[in-house]
């Protein structure tokens, strides 16, 4: 098991540092520097752009020299836990970003806490009372759940709770808790929050997994150890409980390996629409600024979180199941 | 295979019984043989047929290809002509009754600047009745891009009465909505084709060597896929076309949207691909082909992919709708196709804050296309992928 682990962690710097590569081209790819659009933006302003000055701006972010020095520069830089100065807001990448990266993870579990306590009953009993009315009312509304896209739920439901209670729902936390500290209080205002964009982005991932769920337990239902319990005389429920849904539940894990980068990617467009304070709005302002230092460190980020989300479900299904990690060592 | 099983003994049945009986039995013959003789495309329709809902969805479909490839036609006036006055006209809908007479209208609106908020407002005016009719003339557009015409399937009954009709009221710009809607449908659907048929191309392209020919390259294309796989897509989507250039044409950026979309896309087909290609290569059939000295080629186009093509097939139809709903976040993102082009997720795109759903919730409207669309694609593809293999 610890090999396993150790395997695992090993590959976590080669992946990342691929990762770091196409971000880095991700963010070259617009044309012209940052410098450039920076000159643009002074100009337009009407300040008076001083050459020295923007020679020594190039010259620190190493932009006269070819692209791999420039590459490695920055993820020097990183490494230390520099991420830079973002442009557009005059501020240190750092500063600016650590606490909705908080932000964004909670978000994130919330979601996937929410995901699995509702798709896992769903699924149970869609599986054992195949055919009924709630398997048929439930196959319908995963169908829907995943052709909703997410930004249409969260406009929809921001629209209607604006009609009839009259609320605006949008933001993690209410007006005077915004700029607040961190606080008991503050906490609680999340938390009141925290659950309306977390049940919007878990919408289509609660569908997707109860369908999965319960054509697992359908396959386990089949098998003959279900016929040789109930000979026994166990009651259906313990015998249901015991067995076949602790089966179905392992296939089910190896789905957070790509259900929490799902999460983490899809939480930028219902952010966005709702306004929450995570790393997603910000990346898609970084974006149209072309501020793109803060894009290319978001992006990172978004990168790292996949990569974590897909190790922990590693490490989780060999926890769980001892054929993977048999087969690993 | 209903009709396989009539070995049961049968009881004596004296006279014009048995005839009938032995009638039976040789139409249960003749039905087991069109079984066994059928064609795989046929084994599948019949089990495809079976699914009614994956049919249904078949038709719907086809109605939204129809109005995909004549939005002209569908339309009620040109989607690019805005009107200052004629901003947030709601939903005017249409009634095809008059009073139990087939006679169809809608009702006027009547509104004017509000002097506080300089917003212009609306209310339907049910004294006022404006007469419709379908197949009304209207404005001129070339069907196809080739025939002209100025046929409508609705439009104004009396165009010298005058008055509006806006099915699904208009946008900011006081531009139909109903038309933009349209026009709509032929870009996002194309957009979820051309993408799912590059990511086809890369995918049997790709899947097929890895499988095919195993060994180094097996290994280097499977990495390639886990890599891009575990990339998270929506912020990789956001950060490539926002570095498209912001002076490139409508058609250049949707070709370049496209490829973006398949970059990501053709890994799970390119797996599925490699994975039949596996499993293939050891049957009974294929190795017989190689050792009578067929070619490689045509070891590969006539005998392997006919055998897993019903697959791709339902594949790629569960892949479409995913395209489609990732091109519609980009453009309501403001990061996907720009205006003038015309799309699902551009004209969400006018809905995208509280304020103008509360002011205009008609707006809306689009994603109930964007809805009904992917609903529809998804039970298909569902319908397919259990019908793909008719001998299980």
């Amino acid at each position: 098991m610890l090999q396993y682990i150790i395997k695992r962690l090993l590959l976590l710097p080669f992946l990342l540092f691929i990762f770091s590569i196409i971000a880095f081209i991700l963010i070259q790819a617009p044309p012209g520097d940052f410098v450039t659009s920076y000159i643009a933006e002074l100009a337009s302003s009407g300040s008076a752009v001083d050459q020295a000055q923007i020679d020594a701006l190039r010259a620190q972010y190493g932009l006269d020299q070819p692209m791999y020095i420039q590459y490695f520069k920055w993820m020097g830089r990183i490494l230390t836990g520099d991420l830079g100065m973002s442009l557009d807001w005059k501020k240190p990448i750092r500063e600016l970003i650590s606490e909705r990266l908080l932000l964004t993870v909670m978000l994130g579990l919330f979601t996937f806490i929410f995901t699995w306590i509702v798709a896992i009953p769903i699924g149970i009993l869609s599986a054992t009372r195949q055919y009924s009315f709630f398997d048929y009312f439930f196959t319908v509304f995963n169908y829907v759940g995943v052709a909703t896209p997410t930004f249409m739920t969260a406009l929809v439901l921001m629209w209607l709770a604006f009609k009839y209670f009259g609320v605006s729902v949008t933001g993690l936390f209410s007006p005077e808790y915004v700029d607040a500290p961190w606080s008991w209080g503050r906490v609680v205002d999340l938390l009141k929050h925290i659950w309306l964009p977390a049940v919007i982005l878990g919408m289509d991932g609660t569908a997707r997994l109860a369908r999965v769920m319960r054509a697992n337990l359908l396959d386990e239902l089949k098998k003959p150890y279900m016929e040789m319990a109930r000979a026994k005389g166990m009651s259906e429920w313990r015998l249901v409980l015991k067995y076949p849904v602790r089966l179905a539940i392992n296939p089910l894990v190896s789905t957070i390996g790509w259900y929490l980068p799902m999460i983490f990617s899809g939480s930028v467009i219902v952010a966005t629409v709702m306004n929450l304070p995570t790393i997603g709005p910000m990346l898609l302002r970084s974006l149209i600024t072309q501020d793109m230092f803060l894009a290319g460190s978001i992006i990172l980020i978004y990168m790292a979180l996949a990569v974590i989300g897909t190790l922990i479900s590693d490490i989780l299904l060999a926890w769980l199941d001892p054929r993977i990690r048999m087969e690993e060592s | 295979m209903s009709a396989g099983q009539d070995t049961h003994p049968l009881p004596p049945a004296p006279g014009e019984e048995q005839a009938e009986v032995a009638g039976a039995l040789a139409r249960l013959a003749k039905d087991a043989e069109a079984v066994y003789v059928a064609p795989n495309w046929k084994l599948v329709w019949w089990r495809f047929k079976r699914h009614r809902l994956a049919l249904v969805s078949g038709v719907v479909l086809i109605f939204i290809a129809i109005i995909a490839l004549f939005p002209e036609f569908f339309s009620t006036q040109d989607p690019n002509q805005s009107s200052t006055t004629g901003s947030f006209i709601p939903v005017q809908r249409l009634h095809l009754f008059d009073n139990g007479r087939f006679s169809p209208f809608v009702y006027g609106v009547e509104g004017g600047r509000n002097p506080k908020t300089l917003r212009m407002e609306w209310t339907i005016d049910e004294t006022k009745k404006i007469p419709v009719r379908f197949f009304a003339e209207g404005y001129e557009y070339k069907l196809l891009g080739l025939i002209p015409a100025n046929r409508h399937l609705i439009g104004l009954a009396d165009p010298q009465f005058g008055g509006r009709i806006h099915l699904l009221g208009t946008d900011r710009l006081g531009r139909d909505q109903w038309s933009r809607l349209m026009y709509g449908t032929r870009v996002s659907l194309s957009i979820g084709l051309v993408a799912v048929f590059l990511s086809i191309f890369l995918g049997i392209l790709l899947g097929g060597i890895s499988g095919y020919f195993g060994g180094m390259v097996d290994l280097v294309i499977q990495r390639l896929i886990e890599i891009l796989q575990s990339l998270p897509p929506i912020p990789i989507w956001m950060a490539l076309t926002a570095a498209l250039p912001r002076d490139w044409s409508v058609e250049r950026v949707y070709f370049a949207i496209t490829i973006i979309l398949s970059l990501i896309g053709w890994t799970t087909l390119g797996r599925e691909v490699r994975g039949r290609f596996l499993a293939l290569r050891e049957e009974d059939f294929v190795v017989a082909a190689n050792l009578i000295g067929c070619s490689q080629a045509r070891v590969i186009f006539r005998h392997m992919v006919p055998t897993f093509t019903s697959h791709i097939i339902a594949a790629s139809t569960l892949a479409i709708p995913v395209m489609i709903i990732n091109e519609t976040f980009l453009s309501f993102l403001g990061l996907g196709l720009r205006p003038p082009a015309i799309s699902w997720g551009v004209l969400l795109q006018e809905a995208q804050n509280l304020q103008s759903i509360v002011l205009a919730p008609w707006l809306l409207l689009p994603g109930l296309a964007v809805i009904i669309t992917v609903l529809a694609l998804n039970i298909l593809g569902d319908g397919l992928r259990d019908a793909a293999d008719p001998y299980s």
